[in-house]
């Protein structure tokens, strides 16, 4: 090939799609893709050992977020944090699955556009709080949840949070992406204001909770429908 | 004094070498030796990690990744008070059980705007790098003290039920880790600039629908393969958004950047890359299906990305 780019290192991308698709374990399949990326890239061995050493060392910050907050959290579930979260929410006649998750949705958008991103979490709220909250909620609707009910509004309650913070976020001026991108755009010699660049993303904000909401609202028909079938079929 | 993120380093290390040593005692857990060798070894990294050097480190993640991928990572049997006792305590304490919680989100907002900037004897009070961490630090130690005051236990309950939550994640804790050093290795060995390659040199952009279409999918399937959308701008915006859309259709190059980010983000919310969005969770919620939180989010990214591409086509020469 007559090309100046080198297009070896992809191999590690290989390995990533066909460790994934096997279903192996990914902490095995990234480490293995580690090892193929830095073969086809010609690295001697010591060098990509200390390339892994340097950057597992530079990014222990990373499981901070998720470490710190476990024995306050522990500790509060052990004495019936879930328990309370969900006999509140079941006082709440009116309040199913679907539209907590809305709420929880518009809460953790608007709250990240302010700048306020560490107010929701899988650590801090998602797991404490707003899962049982929204099982207590269908619960409450349609007595025992079968397994499959009660885990996909699990994995609900764990996206609405993602899509609250990702589009969120990025509409709040000081927010790490904001700068990144202006730093980018500045090196290649395009002056933008930041604020522009937070305002645009308006339009993007508004559509995803409008989509995200849309989904939530059929969440609530998938579970009044699974919970049908599910006692279908379990009647003697 | 400046609180850092080095003190946290360590208590972090102190938390999972407990953690270590919890399971290399409990009889309960099938393989308690080599899961206390995981936790040991990842207590290693948080309290020395910067005095080893880099190659025994590289050599410490290999050995805990084939801890992990052969099942060395298990959890005991975690001693929770029956569900009556459980529920008796949910309601004496009320709703007075939701001040800890509450409180850890409060301290890590007030230290992370008010208190960034607080000066104690010439230092900043907090690391000044690292705010939004420490303070969430901080927040965790005030709810875990708030936790204790409630409900008369002792800090060390808490280490015993953090030990039962890692337990519970068990390697999804190590995963994003691992996963940001490959994204860290791809930067270095130019898996960027071969895709970027790829994408400029075989796909016609001299449509401006297909250019714009081109740069938001590419976006997308870029942080689907590094897992990180601050890695996938960088590349598209310097192969595709610079050059062609705002170069060749006078894209405004705000609106190029916020949508394109976005688009971004969609692929985030798609991959299992992204360890600490998508996989971590599903570990945290107790899911069976590891993918689950991704299979939930894919019926919203998809039609977010769409609306992107039409989005930016109709507003960058707004």
């Amino acid at each position: 090939m007559q090309s100046a780019v080198n297009l070896w290192p992809l191999l590690g991308v290989a390995v990533i799609v066909v460790g994934f698709v096997l279903r192996a374990n990914p902490v095995l399949v990234a480490v293995a893709a580690c090892g193929v990326t830095g073969v086809a890239a010609a690295m001697p061995v010591m060098t990509l050992l200390e390339s892994l050493g340097n950057a597992f060392v530079k990014t222990r910050n990373l499981p901070l977020i998720l470490l710190l907050p476990l024995a306050a959290i522990g500790l509060l579930e052990r004495f019936g944090l879930r328990e309370r979260a969900q006999a509140a929410i079941s006082k709440v006649r009116s309040a199913t699955a679907g539209r907590l998750l809305i709420v929880y949705l518009f809460a953790r958008e608007s709250t990240a556009a302010m700048g306020l991103t560490s107010l929701g979490g899988h650590p801090t709220m998602v797991r404490p709080l707003v899962a049982p909250m929204a099982e207590a909620a269908a619960e409450a609707q349609h007595g025992t949840l079968p397994a499959r009910v009660r885990h996909r509004i699990r994995a609900m309650s764990a996206a609405t949070d993602n899509i609250g913070l990702f589009f969120g976020e990025d509409v709040f001026v000081a927010f790490g992406a904001i700068v990144l991108m202006h730093t980018i755009l500045q090196a290649e010699g395009i002056e933008v204001n930041p604020l522009h660049i937070a305002l645009w993303g308006i339009p993007t904000a508004i559509t995803a909770f409008v989509i995200h909401a849309w989904n939530l609202r059929r969440l609530d028909a998938e579970i009044r429908r699974d919970v049908a079938a599910d006692a279908g079929k379990g009647a003697p | 004094m400046t609180l850092t993120i080095e003190h946290f380093y360590i208590l972090v290390g102190l938390l999972l070498l407990a953690v270590a040593v919890m399971n290399l005692v409990d009889r309960s857990n099938p393989r308690r030796i080599t899961t206390a060798l995981f936790w040991g070894a990842y207590a290693l990294l948080y309290l020395a990690g910067e005095r080893i050097a880099p190659a025994w480190i590289g050599a410490l993640m290999i050995f805990m990744a084939l801890l992990a991928g052969f099942g060395g990572v298990r959890a005991g049997k975690p001693s929770t008070l029956p569900d009556d006792t459980r529920r008796a305590s949910a309601a004496r304490l009320g709703n007075r059980l939701f001040i800890p919680a509450l409180l850890l989100p409060l301290v890590t907002v007030i230290g992370a705007t008010l208190l960034k900037d607080v000066q104690l004897g010439g230092a900043p009070l907090l690391d000044p790098a690292h705010v939004t961490l420490v303070s969430m630090g901080c927040g965790a130690i005030a709810a875990l003290l708030a936790a204790c005051w409630l409900t008369r236990a002792t800090p060390l309950q808490g280490v015993r039920e953090a030990r039962r939550l890692v337990d519970a994640m068990s390697w999804a804790v190590v995963l994003p880790h691992i996963l940001a050093v490959l994204g860290l290795l791809f930067s270095e060995a130019g898996v960027g600039k071969a895709v970027a390659h790829l994408t400029v040199e075989y796909i016609g952009l001299d449509s401006r629908f297909i250019a714009v279409a081109v740069f938001c999918l590419g976006m997308a399937l870029f942080t689907i393969v590094m897992g990180n959308g601050f890695a996938a701008f960088p590349v598209m915006a310097g192969g595709v958004g610079i050059p062609v859309l705002v170069g060749v259709y006078g894209a405004n190059p705000a609106v190029m950047a916020a949508i394109g980010m976005f688009s971004a983000y969609c692929g985030t919310l798609m991959t299992p890359m992204a360890a600490n969005f998508n996989i971590v969770p599903a570990a945290l919620l107790e899911l069976p299906d590891k993918n689950a939180v991704i299979r939930a989010q894919i019926p919203s990214a998809l039609p977010i990305l769409v609306a992107n591409i039409f989005l930016l086509y109709f507003l960058m020469n707004l």
